[in-house]
């Protein structure tokens, strides 16, 4: 390789730690792309390569930093964010052993699963987290359908002129048996949106290993994004069929574990970014937030009115739904709630069971 | 294969005929499309890598005009695939004349009782009884420029059949045998990102998100497409909706929009655009009644200059 193609591999490989999906056929591109371009014009190098190592307009914001760093050296622009993992705000992984409830033994009889169940994962130890994850496998969740618009050749149903026509001709225009059609149904999409911030940090781990079942059990239909302080598709990550691994990587892609919450901001960047494009639209979306809102409340009552306008149903989990004495008073549960189709409590294994019911009748 | 006419973009070796980013925007400007710096580049690549060109971007960005352009500018056909829910290779590729195929045998066995059956049967999958569909019809017309517009409404498995086509360029019928472009086409993919579309057809790509264009640029875009529209009214639209931009709408206004609105204006005699005749002609920038009211409460703001 020529010293300039070597420069412009490393630029690629600087792009890949920064987090950008960069794989060797795009490299192989970037450099044909260049070679027919000027390779001593910046600009021209630069738009090669957003052409050809960029997927999407997320990646442009990442991809300007990098180039900026490698060509002009320029090193305090902050090169490689993000993508090393940072343990201390990560989810739970429930692997750790907790120190203060030393020898706790754990009897897995009929009675303790259920009970187990029903405790709120918040309070629960580490060995009890253990086993609680285990039980996610046991969740059985449903995926709603929808009518679709094309129809299906059935036994009945409305009469099929086309292919009864057909039928017919292929016997040389002798009548035959009718043939009928009717709608079929096709699944309808589930749309999870998980908090992530400060105040919802017990139930987080929680909660992706919930939405981690459903991705499973459709990966076509389900899609996931943390909320925080920012929007972050996760679905790609909890496509992993192994829990711990999807989690882990979840974590990494997740920049605002454990930060504020500005959920107002970032349902309107969702409606905007995917959500009025279609991926919200006849959709079951599922809200799993304390409505913890920092700022006015207004804004979030707005997005969740436009919400409600796309999608087929909104059902926004609370965590302390599940608590006795629970009143929705707080100033965001307040603006939300009017738009709201389902409130479900979503502390406990039973309540997530109860809130995939809820799904699977919508 | 058409040999006459082939269109100004290749010369005799097939090679593209041009030379660089520069000369494409110029082609371009000349059917009336002003591509930005990165837009041309990306354009100039893709027809001298001859890589399909993925376009993204807001509504209104003039993602499918630019495949317009570029087989205007280049003299090129324009064929085009628009894409929707369940569509199939049989819609996108070819499809057999059943009917004329039916009357064929009818027509030979009123006249001759003596034909060999397998000279019958070969003659049903001629070409005449063929119907070419788009993506055919772009390999067997090629030079020609594919439009496939909103790829994201498509199903997976139509991308997986498309990323087959584009990387071979070449479709194999049974009954006929393999057809391959003797040109590779230029093909123009367009996605409103409903859905995001698989890796794999996108590492194929060369990959462009079209931005709104900024103010000059605007304007100027309105000036080459409405030259009848005054200059002063042409930036006080463009101007107008700028500043729409900035104020989070349901849907933003895009430049189809501005010039939507710049024609509306055009077509009302007005050359000056006051609160009025602004309120008058809303609809035609605004498609939600939230972003009406919201835009019609700050006019006078709008429209200060």
């Amino acid at each position: 390789m020529a010293a300039p193609d070597l420069a412009l591999a490393g630029f690629a490989t600087a792009l890949r730690h920064a987090g950008l999906a960069v794989t060797a056929d795009r490299v192989h591109l970037f450099l044909q792309a260049v070679a027919s371009l000027d390779a001593t014009l910046t600009a021209d190098v630069y738009w090669a390569g957003r052409a050809a190592l960029c997927s999407g307009p997320d990646d442009t914001a990442r991809y300007d930093e990098v180039f900026a760093a490698w060509f002009t050296g320029d090193r305090s622009r902050g090169v490689v964010p993000s993508r090393t993992p940072q343990p201390s705000v990560q989810a739970n992984l429930g692997e750790g052993a907790d120190e203060t409830e030393g020898d706790h033994t754990l009897n897995v009889s009929a009675s303790t699963t259920e009970v187990l169940r029903h405790r709120d994962v918040a309070e629960l130890s580490a060995a009890d987290r253990a086993e609680l994850a285990r039980l996610f496998g046991t969740l059985r969740p449903q995926t709603p359908m929808r009518r679709a618009n094309r129809r299906r050749p059935s036994h009945r149903g409305e009469i099929d002129p086309r292919r009864t026509l057909r039928a017919q001709l292929r016997q040389v225009g002798e009548p035959g048996r009718v043939r009928y059609r009717r709608r079929s149904v096709r699944p309808r999409r589930v749309v999870v949106l998980i908090d992530v911030s400060g105040s919802m940090r017990p139930y987080a781990d929680s909660l992706l290993r919930l939405a981690h079942v459903m991705v499973q059990q459709a990966p076509r239909s389900v899609e996931v994004f943390t909320i925080g302080t920012r929007l972050t598709r996760v679905t790609p990550a909890l496509r992993r069929r192994d829990p711990e691994f999807a989690l882990r990587l979840a974590g990494d892609v997740v920049p605002d574990w454990s930060g504020g919450t500005r959920l107002g901001e970032v349902l309107k960047v969702f409606l905007d970014r995917w959500g009025q494009r279609g991926t919200a639209r006849r959709a079951v979306v599922v809200v799993c937030s304390d409505g913890w809102e920092r700022g006015d409340a207004s804004l979030l009552g707005a997005q969740l009115q436009r919400l409600a306008g796309l999608a087929h149903r909104v059902v926004w989990l609370n965590p302390h739904r599940g608590k006795r004495g629970y009143e929705p008073v707080q100033a965001g549960i307040v603006a939300v709630l009017p738009h709201l189709d389902d409130l479900v409590a979503g502390h406990s294994l039973a309540s997530f069971a109860e809130l995939l019911e809820v799904v699977a009748d919508a | 294969m058409r040999v006459g006419n082939r269109g100004k973009w290749v010369n005799a070796e097939g090679v593209s005929a041009v030379g660089s980013a520069a000369e494409l925007a110029e082609c371009l400007r000349a059917t009336g499309y002003l591509a930005g710096e990165g837009l041309a580049t990306v354009g100039y690549l893709a027809l001298a890598l001859h890589r399909p060109l993925l376009l993204e971007g807001e509504p209104g960005t003039g993602k499918t005009s630019l495949a317009g352009a570029i087989a205007e500018a280049l003299d090129l056909d324009l064929i085009r695939l628009q894409c929707y829910e369940g569509i199939d290779a049989s819609q996108a590729l070819y499809d057999w004349d059943f009917p004329r195929q039916i009357l064929h045998l009818r027509t030979v066995e009123a006249t001759s009782s003596d034909a060999a059956v397998e000279e019958v049967e070969k003659s049903l999958f001629d070409e005449r009884f063929l119907l070419s569909r788009p993506v055919l019809r772009a390999l067997r017309e090629s030079p020609a420029v594919l439009l496939v517009d909103e790829i994201d409404r498509a199903d997976d498995e139509f991308e997986a059949f498309l990323l087959e086509v584009l990387s071979t360029y070449e479709v194999t019928i049974p009954e006929l045998g393999t057809i391959t472009a003797e040109v590779p086409p230029i093909v123009v993919l367009t996605s409103n990102r409903t859905r995001e579309v698989h890796d794999a057809l996108k590492r194929r790509c060369l990959y462009h998100w079209i931005d709104h264009p900024g103010l000059a640029r605007e304007i100027e875009i309105v000036r080459t497409r409405l030259p009848a529209v005054s200059a002063r009214l042409a930036e006080q639209v463009t101007r107008s909706v700028q500043r729409m931009r900035e104020l989070d709408l349901l849907k933003p206004p895009g430049v189809a929009e501005t010039l939507d609105w710049a024609r509306a204006l055009d077509a009302l005699g007005a050359d000056v655009l006051d609160v009025e005749t602004a309120a008058a002609t809303l609809g035609a920038v605004l498609k939600y009644r939230e972003d009406t009211d919201r835009v019609r409460e700050s006019l006078d703001r709008l429209l200060a200059s």
